[in-house]
């Protein structure tokens, strides 16, 4: 298949192994934090990691939206759902997500809750217009890929007139959570995350272009390459993220310059400010609350805020006290650290957001990387 | 949540519609957040909306750089030498 065969080739993955080989200084240790989880997806997928030197080390960071969504977000929309009885649409990833009282929004169907999988926005919208007589409510969740969508269909909404549809808003930003890792004090103090750059987005890029990476380069000395989601992408990007730290530079290069520009989607922009603006404060799944983070509508589009319909307020929820998600969306630990990993919890029955999604960093060690650390001993 | 392989335009549907083909999956997908996209063309594909349109002229001259990957081997060589 065009755009895909070719970045999988396993001879020229084997070529650009070597080449990293012979690049990285032997006496140096090189981190790198791949943001996004469709990057921490293929690496894991495509067994990156085992082609990479002993001393490059791959961190994965904050990049899957489910992970990322904290429990007390999928707590307004189970609430809404149980006591309001309006019909709750999300992506399928979110509807598993464990959030309090043992349940998850699948389980709140189960007790009643008229809870529906969508494949995209228009779907959302859709349904609505389908039962005018009930209030159909999207539980939008996502970073700048999945926000213009939102967007598109709350403007439509207005546009209709729908008086039964809104939108339960949790789009979040991708620089600001990069700020954040970089402002973490296991990055800036106790050194326990060595960070020496990081490995742009694929599809959030293609939205907001290379631009806005250019201040982590020159504000915090950390490279930024942003790689397509093809394993020949990522192991390209470590080639010229390793070329960077030897060469002491600290800029922004773009490997996946056949979908991303330095603008980025300019008429997707134009549309999420039109409809969005900055929230205050966000609270993410391990990075705590988090200023100017996260968006939410505009005084504008209050008809379709599901916020403002419902009254509904935020309530914080502590984690899971076995689940390390916290500290793993932090990179400060692995999915094998977790005592429940691979145990109690699976893919199967998720204990943690990060156990959710094939994005998510413990779904994707266990699906294709757990094996690799276990000791073979002999019978 | 997303596919994240390129989809091929196979038809224009009226109004921003597309149908796609991904690898074999077609699927109808939205282009109102992308402009000039016409039949033939690859676009990036989330949660039903095609993001960006794939470059062929990029995508030849990526791929030219990781061929470059086996002569920068021999040119760089385990004893150091500089090419
Ligand atoms: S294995 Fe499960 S419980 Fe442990 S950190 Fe991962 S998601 Fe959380």
């Amino acid at each position: 298949m065009k755009y895909v065969d070719e970045f999988r080739d396993g001879a020229l993955a084997r070529k650009l192994a070597a080449a990293i080989r012979a690049e990285v200084a032997p006496d140096r240790r090189y981190a790198f934090m791949e943001f996004c989880g469709g990057h921490t997806h293929a690496i894991s997928r495509y067994g990156v990691t085992d082609l990479l030197p002993p001393n490059v080390r791959m961190i994965h960071g904050p990049g899957c939206p489910v992970c990322v969504l904290p429990i007390g977000r999928i707590d307004m929309a189970i609430r809404l759902g149980l006591e309001s009885g309006a019909t709750i649409v999300s992506y399928g990833d979110c509807l598993r997500v464990p959030a309090s009282g043992g349940l998850s929004l699948l389980k709140a169907k189960a007790r009643g809750a008229d809870i529906r999988m969508i494949y995209s926005a228009a779907d959302a919208l859709a349904l609505a217009q389908k039962l005018p007589s009930r209030q159909v409510v999207f539980f939008a969740i996502g970073f700048e890929t999945t926000t213009p969508p939102t967007a598109l269909v709350i403007r439509q909404a207005q546009a209709l007139g729908l008086g039964n549809f809104s939108v339960l808003c949790n789009h979040v930003l991708t620089p600001s959570a990069i700020i954040s890792i970089l402002e973490s004090p296991d990055v800036r103090e106790l050194g326990t995350v060595p960070l020496d750059g990081f490995i742009g987005p694929a599809h959030v890029s293609t939205v907001i272009g290379s631009r806005p990476y250019a201040f982590f380069a020159e504000e915090y000395r950390k490279p930024v390459v942003i790689a397509g989601f093809e394993p020949l992408d990522v192991m390209q990007a470590v080639r010229m993220l390793v070329r960077q730290v030897n060469q002491r530079r600290a800029e922004v290069e773009n490997e996946f310059t056949r979908a991303v520009t330095e603008d980025g989607n300019l008429k997707a922009q134009a549309l999420v400010a039109e409809v969005f603006e900055l929230r205050r404060s966000f609270e993410w799944r391990g990075l705590g609350h988090v200023p100017y983070s996260a968006l939410k509508i505009r005084r504008a589009f209050a008809d379709f805020d599901a916020e403002v319909r419902f009254g509904l307020d935020y309530v914080a929820v502590a984690d899971n006290k076995a689940c390390e998600c916290g500290a793993i969306l932090r990179g400060v630990r692995k999915p094998t650290d977790c005592r429940i990993f691979g145990t109690v919890c699976t893919p199967e029955n998720p204990m943690g957001s990060c156990m959710v999604s094939s994005e998510g960093a413990c779904a994707a060690h266990y699906n294709f990387g757990r094996f690799r650390d276990v000791p073979v001993v002999a019978a | 949540m997303c596919l994240a392989i390129p989809a091929r335009v196979i038809e224009l549907t009226g109004g921003d519609g597309a149908r796609v083909d991904f690898g074999g999956v077609r699927r109808e997908i939205s282009l109102a957040l992308v402009d000039d996209v016409s039949v033939g063309d690859y676009v990036i594909v989330h949660v039903g909306y095609a993001l960006s349109r794939l470059d062929a002229e990029e995508a030849e001259r990526t791929l030219a750089l990781f061929a470059e990957a086996g002569i920068d081997v021999v040119g760089t060589g385990a004893d150091g030498a500089v090419p």
